[in-house]
């Protein structure tokens, strides 16, 4: 299997249905939640992929959000890095209130574009909490024994801030930060080219994630390294609570 | 089943309908996208509409913007779950280009191209009747490019990801082909109020 037989539907991603899932380990990093879930008869995803996670008050209203998967295929619980919005109804719920022990309503693995199942090399640009679905990606191809495959630049405010910034780090990837200079010198800045170049390859997909501004920026940045756009995939998200 | 401690903090207020697990995103427009964003320049653009036809038709930019004007203003839904209220689009309603083109009797679906190879898939009763069009404008002004600036097609009846930015191409056809996302996983239809939001809704 390849990425080439994913664009072509010749190999359809994974996909499920709903489930109850219970929330075995919770932990808090700043202005987040990380909840890992132990899902019955689970499907497993492809990293890239989603689910949603659906809420149901008493007298039956409902709210549900997407939110990619962080664990990768081979966890036996079913990671999600969840940014905590104060105005998020979703997002502060699951932040606030959920307990080990609780169960969640949650349908998936979903979607069949925004996936990398080390097939082909890859190139991951993320910002902010943009880098759960290549988080994903870094574990599977640590699990995989790829991480041959995997080029990552990724970007947040503060180091601080960024999720899973050690394991990123580890991995390897282009820590961009731009309120603070980071460890390795560069100096506070947005990402620019430079971040990128080193890392464009001739071949294999673009995975961009994050805020619509930073993939728009980075998507502008590498076209203009020379990537073909048909190479680049993205996935965008405005505010959602 | 209810979430435990869940009361919902984002109810709509009482006398409006929303579809089932929306929520309303007030004044802000998300933007959605799984591909690069183009330059189009409308003068380089067309729209074509072909397939089970009596007259395949091209039209340009100017051709476009020569025929009565259409506005469509309402409220619009997106598969991720936010809907907008309220908010308005500028074009043409595409019953005037589907009476130029005249369906043959087969035609029962189309398939919708965009310039950037994005597509989708409709019923054609989706596009008549006043349920579709061609816009260039919002609120107003210009179509901006995140949102399918310079022109995309609009169906606010259905999940947003139906109504293709950058469109380019509407095939009738006496079949129904799935399109991007639906190949991905979403609904062939995408009907907001009965929530078809992915394959087996």
């Amino acid at each position: 299997m390849t990425d080439t037989d994913i664009r072509r539907g010749t190999r359809k991603a994974p996909s499920g249905g709903w489930r109850r899932a219970v929330v075995r380990e919770i932990s808090r990093p700043p202005n987040a939640v990380i909840l890992r879930l132990e899902v019955p008869d689970r499907v497993d995803h492809w990293p890239g992929q989603h689910y949603v996670i659906k809420l149901t008050a008493e007298d039956g209203y409902t709210a549900q959000r997407s939110y990619s998967v962080a664990s990768s295929p081979d966890d036996p619980l079913l990671e999600f890095w969840i940014e905590r919005l104060d105005d998020g109804e979703v997002s502060s719920f699951l932040a606030d209130v959920v307990e080990v022990g609780d169960e969640l309503e949650i349908r998936g693995p979903l979607g069949g574009w925004f996936v990398w199942t080390a097939g082909a090399p890859m190139l991951g640009v993320a910002g902010g909490s943009g880098v759960v679905p290549i988080v994903s990606m870094l574990r599977h191809g640590i699990h995989v024994g790829r991480t041959d495959l995997l080029s990552l630049a990724v970007s947040a405010r503060t180091r601080a801030e960024l999720p899973y910034a050690d394991e990123l780090a580890a991995g390897g990837a282009r820590i961009v930060l731009t309120r603070e200079d980071a460890p390795d010198g560069r100096v506070a800045a947005r990402i620019a080219a430079t971040d990128l170049a080193p890392l464009v390859g001739e071949d294999g997909t673009c995975f961009v994630c994050g805020s619509t501004g930073f993939t728009g920026a980075a998507t502008e940045l590498l076209a203009g390294l020379g990537v073909d756009v048909r190479r680049i995939r993205i996935e965008s998200f405005g505010p959602s609570g | 089943m209810a979430t435990r401690g869940f009361v919902g903090k984002r109810r709509p207020p009482d006398g409006v309908k929303l579809p089932p697990g929306q929520y309303d995103v007030g004044r802000d427009f998300p933007v959605l996208t799984a591909e690069a964003t183009p330059r189009l320049d409308p003068d380089l653009w067309t729209l074509t509409i072909d397939g089970l036809v009596e007259h395949e038709h091209t039209w340009t930019w100017a051709d476009l913007h020569a025929l009565p004007q259409s506005e469509y203003r309402g409220d619009i839904h997106c598969v991720t779950t936010w809907s907008k209220f309220d908010t308005s689009f500028g074009g043409v309603s595409l019953d005037l280009l589907l009476d130029a083109v005249q369906p043959q009797s087969e035609a029962t679906h189309v398939f919708v191209t965009s310039t950037t190879g994005y597509t989708t898939n409709l019923p054609l009763e989706e596009l008549r009747d006043g349920r579709a069009w061609i816009v260039w404008s919002h609120e107003g002004k210009p179509l901006s490019r995140e949102h399918g600036g310079p022109v995309r097609l609009l169906v606010p009846r259905l999940y947003f990801w139906k109504s293709a930015k950058w469109v380019t191409r509407i095939s009738l056809r006496d079949h129904d082909e799935q399109g991007f996302w639906e190949r991905n996983g979403y609904h062939d239809l995408g009907d907001p109020w009965l929530e078809q939001r992915y394959q087996g809704d």
